[in-house]
């Protein structure tokens, strides 16, 4: 029987069985589909502490920009990228109008996360191929990119090569119907394939983590929230740089609108093609494509880079981020069901939090104090009749 | 204000063109768009203008049918060739058909319709083996690409191989146009004529044809055979042929010295713009998805059409069969009259029988798994050979859709085209119906060119 | 005249020329780009970006995308589905690495 069972093989799950394991306990995980098959593999792989406003959310991202380079340094290889295609490449966040540069550099500073603010005449000594007339940025050498479907199924691995043979172990195939009840308590998982016993179950369902939740009888509010990524050809050499997006967003609070919302965000990668994000829309599970949506990421993408015109988008595909009304992820031990730890809705930062869930809930687990404060994303925050 | 026609069909083959005649003569405002230059599709691929062929016929059965369609057509709608499309929307009832026009300038252009009519044929399909990557490895129908449409023979010494009865007008086809073919290797068994599909399918002058002709050229003609291996530094000198089991495991090999090869597996049906609509697909008797259709050829969504290959391999004659029962239906649909027309339905009910009998005498065995090395390149657009794929299914990519996003094989330009039918038999599964937002290749600044600004201006968090 | 010409007996316009990195190649009007190179005998015009592999004709009808060229300075054009124009110039190899510095393209 193992201590834990984790359910759902995203970045997130994988990032719990792997610190669970190496704080010494047997962690199963089950997926009702394959490993990084969820919003993991419809994900960018950005790691961003420049984006988060000073609060509990930029707290984690920090502690995750962290343990993202111990995980990638730590890679079988040794090599830099830890297996997962990390490059600490910094993050350009570049402003349209003066006004919003002064919004950003007022962030910046309020931050406390390093960074260099970058004048108008300097943009080009980091991005050569950014477009002229931008009033400047800000450049966050602390931003990163991992490859979020490899750094999910290595860390599965690396776990499970590195901490004993049964000590983490993956279960594709598998889907989570129910729970196993002692009184309240979590004493495991029914599933596709048989009843699973465990000390305690880990919910790293994102996008689905409230149905997860809802089988154990408990609320936790996790919605899709649609986003589409273009893709273009395989580019001979990186035509960018860094990380690079607009600032807009500092402008506008995190936003509770249905409607769509686009902000250019783009970059290249090892593999050769660009992406460009990303855009939100609350429309459920609804994966039929939208032109105007992809036109509009072009159109913004091409204002920022206008080299990128001449090169073809190749693929679009859409994914759902799991997030919850207040836009924070809930992680910790649902203190209405014990036994039962909630590790998702991490909405459009799952990757880059993924190491600092993992490692809090492997505290957690082990009975140790976590090292931040989990009240800002406790599981029953949120009001128990459906809304 | 944008025009907007009855119906725009998408193809301009065998399938395509008999649709958008029938329904141009019923009475529809037809637009026909197609990416290639020239009308015909791939049966009817002709010699380009300046080659003036006196007997362009000389390649394939029925041109002269064909081009007097083509002709019709043109007087009745309006054709938009060298336009390749590469989105469908449908909205209020209206398809947007999202294109590119021109062969390398692609100017956007968008044409709307109450109806749209699929007809946008198959491709090869590959597998996999040591060296198929190598300059000189063609697929059988591009080969045969080559001839139909730029009258150029692949090679001098010409290997055929792979499976089903298109390899026999390939090899012919070639022969006839000077090429020392050497040899044509069917992986299935050898139908001897007598027992031939194609006798039962009542193509018994071309199948004889076929056979007299490949029988004046000297060409070999053996079953159970296959090329497991291409060898060559920068280009094919030679390839392993080997004998199989039943299986199509290899049981023993011999080398032969060529600088071509036409290599094909059947087709794989063009299905990007109906998945794009969610139209629902079935399984082909192979296993491949195809456009599920009513008798009428009306797929799952409402003013959406599919004819020829994308509902299923058949072959030129089934194709034009369905072409016009589409034509039909979506005339009806719309209004005008069309009365029933129950020979056509037979017609395409026996054709149709044919074609499953064809693709059950051909069937693809998972011995060729066998022929691939840890080294050899499952995915060409990528390069990920089948040690990348087998680690990628070890770390719990037990889908072909994981081991995508793992190991990369389909991320490439071809988008799986090529290597997706091979990736899903290596994890054990049937081929997905493929997604394919953008079913052909389009520049940013033109995608962007009609993109509105964000009403507002507004922009929010920016992490992906 | 050669075979496939005395089969569909062909009698072809005069052929005018495309230059292949400076050398000349015959293209009958009508041809593709990628038919005339492979006509003329050159099987190659590309390597892969991770191996470096030769890659020329495939598929023949604009879905493998290995036959990808650059045709007067425009990269990325499916060789097998281009016509070809006179005075073509086409550049085999790696498609060129954007130039300058951006706002202009
Ligand atoms: C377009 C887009 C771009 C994004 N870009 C970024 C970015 O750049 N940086 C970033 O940090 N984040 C980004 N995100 C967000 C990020 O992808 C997600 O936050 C993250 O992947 C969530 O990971 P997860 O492990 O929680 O969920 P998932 O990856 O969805 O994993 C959950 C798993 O649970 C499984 N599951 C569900 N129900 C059951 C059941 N009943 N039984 C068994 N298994 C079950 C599912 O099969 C799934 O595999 C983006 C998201 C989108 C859509
Ligand atoms: C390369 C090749 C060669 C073949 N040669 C022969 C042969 O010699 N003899 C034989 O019996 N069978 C041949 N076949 C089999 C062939 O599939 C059928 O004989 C027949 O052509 C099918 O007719 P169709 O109308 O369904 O499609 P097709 O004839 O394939 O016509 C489909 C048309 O749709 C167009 N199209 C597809 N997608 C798009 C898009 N996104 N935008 C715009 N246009 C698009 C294509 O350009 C094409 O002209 C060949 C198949 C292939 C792939
Ligand atoms: S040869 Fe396949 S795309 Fe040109």
């Amino acid at each position: 029987m193992p201590d834990v069972v984790v359910v759902g093989a995203g970045v997130v799950g994988a990032a719990c069985a792997y610190y669970a394991a190496r704080a010494g306990l047997d962690v199963l995980v089950v997926d009702r589909g394959a490993v990084a098959g969820g919003t993991t593999g419809a994900g960018e792989g950005n790691v961003l502490v420049s984006d988060k406003g000073p609060g509990p959310e930029l707290d984690l991202a920090l502690l995750s920009n962290r343990l993202w380079r111990d995980l990638a340094a730590d890679g079988p290889d040794g090599g830099p990228d830890g297996g997962f295609e990390f490059e600490a490449k910094g993050g350009l966040v570049v402003a349209e109008t003066d006004e919003v540069l002064e919004a950003l550099t007022g962030l910046a500073g309020e931050q406390g996360v390093e960074c260099v603010a970058v004048a108008a005449g300097e943009l080009g000594d980091y991005e050569p191929h950014l477009a002229k007339g931008l009033a400047g940025g800000v450049f966050y050498p602390h931003d990163a990119q991992v490859q979020p479907m490899l750094a999910a199924a290595r860390l599965i691995r690396r776990g499970a090569e590195r901490f004993g043979h049964g000590a983490l172990m993956l279960r594709t195939g598998v889907t989570v119907t129910g729970f196993l009840r002692d009184g309240d308590r979590v004493t495991g998982v029914t599933t596709s394939c048989g009843d699973i016993l465990a000390g305690a179950v880990v919910n790293a369902a994102g996008t689905w983590g409230g149905e997860i939740a809802a089988l154990a009888g408990v609320r936790v509010p996790i919605l899709p929230r649609r986003g589409f990524i273009l893709v273009t050809e395989p580019l001979a050499g990186p035509l960018i740089r860094h990380k690079v997006y607009t600032a807009g967003y500092v402008t506008a609070v995190a936003s509770d609108s249905e409607g769509l919302e686009t902000s250019a965000v783009v970059e290249s990668t090892p593999s050769g093609p660009v992406l460009i994000g990303a855009s939100r829309e609350r429309v459920g599970f609804d994966r039929t494509i939208s032109v105007p949506v992809l036109e509009r990421l072009a159109r913004q993408a091409v204002e920022l880079f206008p080299a990128l015109a001449a090169y073809r988008v190749i693929r679009a595909y859409c994914g759902f981020r799991p997030y919850c009304p207040d836009h924070l992820p809930v992680i910790g031990e649902d203190p209405r069901v014990p036994g039962l730890y909630h590790a998702c809705g991490h909405e459009g930062a799952g990757i880059g939090l993924a190491p600092a869930t993992g490692h809090l809930i492997a505290r957690l687990l082990a009975g140790l104090d976590p090292d931040l404060d989990l009240a800002p994303f406790s599981p029953d925050r949120f009001p128990q009749e459906a809304s | 204000m944008t025009r907007i026609h009855d119906l725009a069909v998408v193809g301009a083959g065998p399938a395509g063109v008999a649709g958008a005649l029938t329904a141009a003569l019923a009475g529809l405002d037809v637009v026909l768009v197609d990416g290639a230059g020239r009308p015909g599709g791939q049966y009817f691929r002709r010699p380009a203008e300046g080659f003036h062929a006196a007997r362009p016929g000389a390649l394939h059965h029925g041109l002269d049918r064909f081009t007097r369609q083509w002709e019709a057509l043109r007087e009745r709608a309006e054709v938009l060739l060298s336009t390749r499309v590469w989105a469908v929307e449908r909205a209020d009832g209206a398809i947007t058909v999202r294109c590119l026009e021109g062969d390398r300038e692609e100017r956007p252009r968008t044409v709307t319709a109450r109806g749209l009519l699929v007809a946008t044929g198959a491709h090869d399909r590959p597998l996999p083996f040591p060296g198929w990557d190598l300059p000189g490895v063609l697929t059988a129908g591009g080969a045969q690409a080559l001839l139909k449409g730029d009258l150029v023979v692949a090679g001098r010494r010409v290997v055929v191989a792979g499976t089903g009865p298109f390899l026999l007008p390939v090899a012919a086809g070639l022969a006839d146009a000077g090429a020392q073919v050497l040899g044509v290797h069917e992986a299935n068994r050898r139908f001897g004529l007598a027992r031939h599909p194609l006798l039962a399918a009542g193509r018994a002058a071309e199948a004889l044809g076929y056979a007299a002709r490949l029988a004046r050229h000297r060409v070999p003609y053996s079953g159970r055979e296959a090329v497991i291996a291409a060898h060559g530094e920068t280009a094919l000198t030679h390839v392993t042929v080997a004998s199989l089991d039943a299986a199509w495991r290899p049981l023993s090999t011999r080398t032969v010295e060529c600088d071509t090869l036409a290599c094909g597996y059947g087709f794989v049906p063009q299905l990007d713009l109906p998945l794009q609509l969610d139209c629902a697909t079935r399984r082909d008797p192979d296993g491949g998805p195809v456009v599920a259709v009513d008798a009428g050829m009306r797929t799952s969504v409402p003013g959406v059409y599919a004819a020829g290959e994308a509902t299923g391999v058949g072959g030129a004659a089934l194709a034009e069969v369905e072409g016009r029962i589409a034509g039909r239906a979506a005339a009806a649909d719309l209004g005008r009259p069309t009365p029933p027309d129950p020979a056509l339905s037979r017609r395409r009910d026996r054709l149709a029988a044919f074609a499953r009998a064809l693709q059950g005498a051909y069937p693809l065995r998972p011995g060729w798994q066998d022929w691939l090395r840890d080294d050899t390149l499952v995915c060409r657009c990528e390069e990920v050979p089948l040690s990348a794929v087998r680690e990628a299914q070890a770390m719990g990519a037990v889908d072909a859709r994981s081991v995508k996003l793992l190991a990369r094989p389909g991320m490439g330009w071809c988008q799986g085209r090529m290597c997706g039918y091979a990736v899903a038999c290596l994890v054990g599964e049937d081929p997905a119906p493929p997604r394919r937002p953008i079913a052909q290749p389009v520049r940013l600044g033109d995608l962007a060119a009609r993109a509105r600004p964000a009403p507002d201006g507004r922009k929010t968090s920016s992490e992906g | 005249m050669s075979g496939p010409y005395r089969l569909v007996r062909a009698r072809p316009e005069p052929e005018f020329e495309i230059s292949v990195d400076g050398a000349p190649v015959a293209v009958v009007p009508g041809q593709s780009v990628g038919a005339a190179m492979h006509g003329a005998g050159i099987r190659s015009w590309r390597t892969t970006r991770f191996g470096g592999r030769p890659r020329g004709l495939y598929c023949g009808i604009g879905v493998c995308f290995d036959c990808l060229v650059t045709v007067n300075g425009v990269p990325s054009l499916r060789a097998c589905l281009t016509e070809a124009r006179p005075g073509d110039l086409v550049t085999t190899g790696e498609a060129p690495a954007p130039s300058g510095a951006g706002g202009e393209r």
